[in-house]
């Protein structure tokens, strides 16, 4: 509550990306603006050695990417190592450098002022395309530019050091593979940036690492310096620069709650779920990234519940091959430790290709031509990703799952695709499995509806409850001032997905969940009395999700869910199981009460 | 000294982006000839990759590649061969 006089504390929302708390001290990474220094040369006669000096750290720079280039492709890389390639060609770009090169002549300033206003007129240009993929590449002309920068002002590399006891936390405007790949990253223990998202360079790195990060902070750089105090908290998405010192306590105490939480509970990821009356629960773990596996079984994943394959288009200027797919599927399915994997086929719209065609801008893209309805307008793409899984199938159980289902017609073209695939596979005397299960995703409130007939067609449903809720109860997620409807135990929501439950145990069909509510701790009873077969979640949910499974019992779940749905509304019902659960279980709801 | 000129249709899906940008600035380094990149009246050098990447040619779009010097013959052959191979991409 006493703010320190002479340091600033401030608090900045992101989007966190990789969960977890890290405490320690900035490094600004790549301080553009804040350590150049721009001035005018003397007189003319300075301006030759000017011009060699740019020169200079031009070639610098070129050979370091190069040496970075070489070693990516030594290593397995998580990333086209074409960036590269284009940041060198832009090295080599003489209508760049002339550009710099005459600015020192005619201006007469230094090479770093001439090297800005190269940069300006460059985003200035790149605005003016219509293209947002083209003019969204300046970010490669900065990233050049900040590396001639670097070189300017002396340092041959930017590495990363350790500060003090702590790992350093990376602040940055933003981090290219480049980047990343020479900085030791052992030595790092958080990361903030201000521009990207989820799917951005910096988010990858992080999670493949286990790393707390939040991205998004706008204008953090300008806030902090290095060796500022700094809190990344990446389950919630805050930055805090400078915490005063009860902060500071609070967030070392939540710091220790998470780590001892990872630790104590993960004994409980090996253990099956399996309630103290036998009834037992398969656990699946939604991931994006084939890095992510390791993680997932190493907290007990017993399956892949959820594989996205989004990440295969965003991430890339070209459409993926039928090879790219096949390569990360491969990884997956013939993962040991897994009993199967369900590969969801991309849940996209046309604004996600933005090199394949121009799509008109969609008003409300979470309704709009999107998921299996882009698949079913886009053929080809559509088919080169269903070649891929059922290649993936001859090599270990896969199981398909079709995303934003929201009618029988659907259901049954995606069906009539795959068959077509799996024929012109046979054909080319590809190995495929002799069967793959067809799941359907349920998360259009059409879906549950019509959950009978599309039980018909399919051999499992897969709830994802994000959508779900957002569709039934007519909820922008995006949307802050709407946040407080957006409830998993609100009676309507609770309503649906027992209908799905019910109709497709009627049907002999299993029901998974993929949605963040199958990881939520507080909603497991629920679930369970529901008799879901199947939970998929995050990773780290997964070993205290066990741990509660074990210890509760499928009589006292329906019990609970019976009595749950006699309220009218969400708090009734919230009220309700947050008292059985604190009362149940003391010892794991205790922290959330903070 | 020889000039060469030829005018190809783009068939790659993603158009000229950065990859098949890469692509052609690469070839065009390999000679001597100095290489022009014209698209919708807009010319450009094609050793210089940002100001290609500028022309935002879309798939389909036409693209009409100049060659002067003495290998011009050769540097036309090697970015047609380029262009129509839609630069390695299905």
């Amino acid at each position: 509550m006493n703010p320190d006089e002479t340091t600033k504390t401030f608090v900045i929302k992101g989007v966190g990306v990789s969960p977890g708390i890290a405490i320690g001290k900035c490094y600004r990474f790549d301080p553009l603006d804040s350590t150049v220094s721009f001035y005018k040369l003397k007189d003319a006669s300075l301006i030759p050695a000017e011009v060699r000096r740019f020169r200079k750290a031009i070639k610098d720079s070129g050979q370091q990417l190069l040496e970075i280039q070489k070693n990516l492709r030594k290593e397995k890389v998580i990333e086209p190592v074409y960036v590269i390639d284009v940041h060198i060609l832009i090295l080599k770009d003489k209508i760049f450098i002339n550009r710099t090169i005459n600015y020192i002549r005619s201006q007469g300033v230094n090479a770093e002022w001439a090297l800005r206003m190269t940069l300006d007129h460059y985003k200035q240009i790149f605005d003016g395309v219509k293209d947002d993929y083209i003019s969204s590449r300046v970010s490669d002309v900065q990233h050049v530019v900040q590396r001639i920068l670097r070189n300017l002002s002396g340092e041959k590399r930017e590495v990363v050091w350790e500060v003090g006891h702590e790992g350093v936390i990376i602040v940055s405007h933003d981090l290219s593979p480049a980047d990343t790949a020479q900085m030791k990253l052992e030595k790092i223990s958080g990361f903030a940036t201000d521009s990207g998202g989820r799917t951005s360079h910096t988010a990858i790195v992080a999670r493949s690492l286990e790393l707390p990060a939040v991205v998004g902070l706008d204008n953090l750089t300008r806030f902090v310096h290095s060796g500022d105090e700094i809190i990344v908290d990446g389950t919630s998405g805050l930055v805090v620069v400078n915490p005063y010192s009860d902060m500071l306590k609070r967030y070392e105490e939540k710091r220790r709650h998470y780590n001892a939480a990872k630790d104590e509970y993960l004994k409980y990821g090996k253990l099956p779920a399996v309630t103290l009356d036998n009834h037992n629960v398969q656990i699946g773990c939604n991931i994006e990234f084939v890095e992510e596996i390791p993680s997932a079984i190493a907290h007990g994943a017993e399956n892949i519940g959820l594989y996205r394959t989004e990440f295969l288009y965003i991430y890339r200027d070209d459409l993926p091959t039928e090879e790219d797919h096949f390569e990360n599927y491969r990884q997956v399915v013939t993962e040991k430790n897994l009993s199967w994997s369900t590969i969801r086929t991309f849940d996209l719209g046309g604004d996600k290709f933005p090199n394949y065609q121009k799509q008109a801008k969609e008003l409300n893209p979470q309704m709009g031509l999107r998921a299996i309805r882009f698949c079913l307008k886009e053929v080809e793409i559509f088919k080169t990703q269903l070649r891929a899984i059922w290649r993936a199938s001859a090599l270990g159980k896969t199981k398909i799952l079709f995303p934003m289902i929201s009618s029988v017609d659907e259901i049954r073209e995606a069906k009539s695709l795959l068959e077509e695939t799996r024929q012109e596979l046979l054909a080319r005397g590809e190995k495929i499995a002799s069967k793959m299960e067809i799941g359907a995703m349920i998360e259009v409130p059409a879906a549950v509806v019509i959950a009978d007939k599309l039980a018909r067609e399919v051999d499992f449903f897969s709830i994802g409850t994000n959508d779900l809720i957002q569709y039934s109860l007519a909820i922008d997620r995006a949307n802050e001032r709407l946040t407080y409807m957006y409830d998993p135990l609100n009676p309507a929501v609770l309503r649906l997905i027992k209908r799905v439950t019910d109709v497709a145990r009627k049907a002999g069909i299993r029901t998974a969940m993929c949605g963040e509510m199958a990881g939520d701790p507080l909603c497991v009873l629920i679930l369970l009395g529901m008799e879901l077969d199947e939970l998929s979640m995050n990773h780290l949910a997964i070993p205290r999700i066990k741990k509660i499974i074990r210890e509760s019992t499928l009589e006292e779940s329906k019990a609970l869910l019976k009595k749950a749905l006699t309220f009218d509304t969400a708090s009734e019902v919230r009220s309700c199981v947050c008292d059985y659960m604190a009362r149940r279980f003391p010892d794991e709801f205790k922290i959330q009460e903070d | 000294m020889n000039e060469e000129t030829i005018t190809l249709k783009l068939k790659n899906k993603l158009g000229l982006h950065a990859r098949s940008a890469a692509s052609i600035v690469k070839v065009a380094l390999q000679f001597k000839s100095k290489i022009y990149i014209e698209h919708k009246g807009q010319t450009v050098d094609g050793d210089s990759i940002l100001d290609i990447l500028t022309l935002a040619c879309p798939y389909g779009g036409m693209l009409t590649i100049r060659a002067q010097g003495d290998d011009a013959a050769a540097a036309i052959k090697e970015l047609e061969k380029l262009v129509e191979n839609k630069f390695g991409e299905n």
